[in-house]
């Protein structure tokens, strides 16, 4: 035993900075560079990211536009805050790039190495974070062109996009999940999307709730993706807004809350 | 009990996956500075072995220390003291060669200057240098694979886990990996290699522990492998193949001939207890009912032969052919030579 602990003490100088409360924020940086890497260099995903929602955008404002009536909104004001929601949760890569790099045998590398347990599940969610602000940007930049506008000031604008982001950060955890459980990159592609697309359809995303029949009412105006949609349109547009950002920011936390130490033990779980 | 310089120390390790049992009590002990060969067909539990070793699973019973850190409670030290690389090259195909070395050096804590210099070192002793710029989506499956081992060696640790390294490379880069694995055992670093390959494991390992089930069927030198399972061999070839049951019959008296079949049908092996003598008295026996041969002569039995002794069926040759092509009578594995 004693001769052993000595063979592990010998070899104790080849270890750098082993552990130690830096190790958790120099590996996530790390890792966190190798990701945004890999996303500048397969840019074609950033442009399907990009062009989706744009899509999005023709379609609900041209095509359906003139059929739905948003009383109180021009449809652009209606639409685009909802539109600013479904695009970051609607793309979102996490459950795929995850998957991807547990089917790949990276995740495997990584957890051999004496990185901090959370640092990579932290890297991928950060770098997403980085692509939903292109897409937000580009969503608002396509928005101003068909129409949208901020009518509620600078800072409840800048409010209403912190909203979405954080919501968007807060679902990518949910992504992770999925990608850790199913660790294939074309299942967690479906699993990832098919759910979302409840949320985004049954909410107030391009029609008022109002005209849904009433069992659906109760769920679309009350659900995470309504309630941020609801909550960006009061910010930008005028209205109750602090009545509708405070139910927008308990689902983020909540979901952040209970997301995190899921996933985490999910990673650590061997 | 535990020697001084035990580096690997495996008990009655068990690992299931649902009904499947993986491990099945494996007890194993890894000296430093050696080479561990570790053979066994697919599914033997080789890799399941290797990942509890590298702190990636934790076995269902048992227990298993690597370099006085047990993988379980120590694990986060351990971390930092193992390399692994894993059956399919883990690098990144969007990131280079370089990059792919200085992420894993930093990940393994190393000052950033010193990781610059130690990836350029093994880029240079792998061959990787005029690559290193490049995206390794670009690289060849032997370049991918040098640059695995050159990345679980990046903060050169003292124990090395090497899965199948070989498994499905060119011949060129087969060899280059035996010797980068043959150079690690020189500098003092313990190795444990996995592999199907007979011929692999009797060249680069000092010791190998034969698996199959998840069963430890046997262990020892190559050489007390060889020697303990079957003595030595007669191998002759007659010039006529319709000659062959013949020749079998009129060595009876020496004991009881195995023959080849299909491509192998002039080929006939018996068992040579008595060494030079046994192919003396063949010879003799041959030659008084008439029959002509091609060759013969008097060798060890061939790893692959024991894997067939020890496990009931051929090892993995490395040409490649699986035990379904073997084309043997089912006494006796086909020579690998």
């Amino acid at each position: 035993m004693t001769a052993q602990t000595a063979a592990a003490k010998a070899a104790a100088p080849l270890t750098f900075r082993s552990t130690g409360p830096l190790t958790f924020l120099t590996d996530t940086g790390i890792i966190t560079v190798r990701n945004v890497r890999r996303m500048v260099r397969t840019p074609q995903m950033l442009y399907f990211a990009s062009i989706q929602p744009v899509i999005f955008i023709i379609v609900f404002r041209y095509v359906f536009g003139g059929a739905i009536r948003t009383p109180g909104y021009t449809y652009a004001n209606y639409l685009l805050p909802g539109l600013l929601v479904e695009a970051t949760l609607f793309g979102a890569t996490t459950a795929v790039a995850l998957a991807t790099d547990l089917s790949g045998g990276l995740v495997d590398r990584f957890r051999s190495l004496p990185v901090a347990r959370p640092a990579v599940l932290v890297a991928r969610t950060f770098a997403d974070f980085g692509r939903t602000t292109v897409v937000v940007a580009v969503v608002l930049a396509v928005g101003s062109l068909v129409g949208f506008r901020f009518n509620n000031g600078a800072l409840a604008g800048a409010a209403a996009i912190g909203l979405v982001l954080a919501f968007a950060y807060a679902y990518s955890w949910l992504l992770a999940i999925i990608g850790l459980i199913v660790k294939d990159a074309e299942t967690a592609q479906l699993a990832g999307t098919l759910p979302i697309l409840i949320f985004i359809f049954a909410s107030s995303l391009a029609v008022p709730v109002g005209t849904m029949p009433g069992w659906l009412q109760a769920f679309a105006r009350n659900q995470p993706v309504s309630v941020t949609m609801n909550a960006v349109r009061a910010l930008t547009q005028g209205g109750p807004a602090a009545h509708s950002a405070w139910p927008s920011l308990a689902w983020t936390a909540g979901l952040l809350v209970v997301l995190i130490p899921a996933a985490t033990a999910l990673y650590r779980r061997r | 009990m535990v020697q001084p310089d035990t580096v690997i120390e495996i008990r009655e390790l068990r690992r299931t996956f649902g009904a499947t049992t993986a491990l099945d009590g494996v007890s194993l002990t890894a000296p430093a500075g050696k080479v561990l060969g570790l053979l066994g067909p697919n599914g033997a539990g080789k890799t399941t072995l290797v990942r509890i070793l590298a702190t990636l699973l934790a076995p269902t019973a048992g227990t298993a220390r690597v370099l006085g850190c047990d993988v379980i409670k120590d694990a986060a030290p351990l971390r930092s003291m193992i390399g692994l690389t894993g059956q399919v090259a883990t690098v990144d195909e969007l990131l280079t060669g370089r990059e792919n070395l200085e992420m894993i050096a930093g990940l393994y804590h190393m000052p950033r200057s010193r990781a610059r210099h130690r990836a350029a070192g093994l880029l240079e002793q792998f061959g990787l240098t005029d690559a290193a710029g490049r995206r390794c989506g670009t690289y060849s499956g032997g370049m991918r694979r040098r640059l695995d081992l050159a990345a679980s060696l990046i903060a050169s640790p003292p124990v090395v886990f090497l899965d199948e390294p070989t498994t499905g490379l060119d011949p060129a880069s087969r060899l280059a990996m035996w010797a980068a694995v043959e150079q690690l055992a020189d500098a003092g670093t313990t190795v444990l290699l996995t592999t199907q390959y007979l011929e692999e494991a009797d060249r680069l390992a000092h010791h190998i522990a034969v698996i199959d089930h998840g069963r430890l069927i046997a262990e020892g030198s190559p050489g007390e492998l060889k020697a303990d399972l079957r003595g030595d061999l007669v191998e002759f070839h007659v010039t006529d193949p319709a000659q062959r049951d013949r020749a079998v019959q009129a060595i009876v008296p020496l004991g009881r001939a195995t023959a080849g079949t299909g491509r192998e049908s002039q080929r006939v092996t018996l068992p040579a207890p008595a060494g030079a003598a046994t192919l003396r008295t063949a010879l003799r026996l041959l030659d008084d009912a008439g029959i002509a041969i091609d060759d013969a002569t008097l060798r060890r039995p061939t790893l692959n032969e024991v894997f067939l002794a020890l496990t009931g069926h051929p090892g993995t040759r490395d040409d490649g052919s699986g035990p379904a092509a073997a084309g043997n009578s089912p006494v006796t594995a086909r020579s690998t030579r």
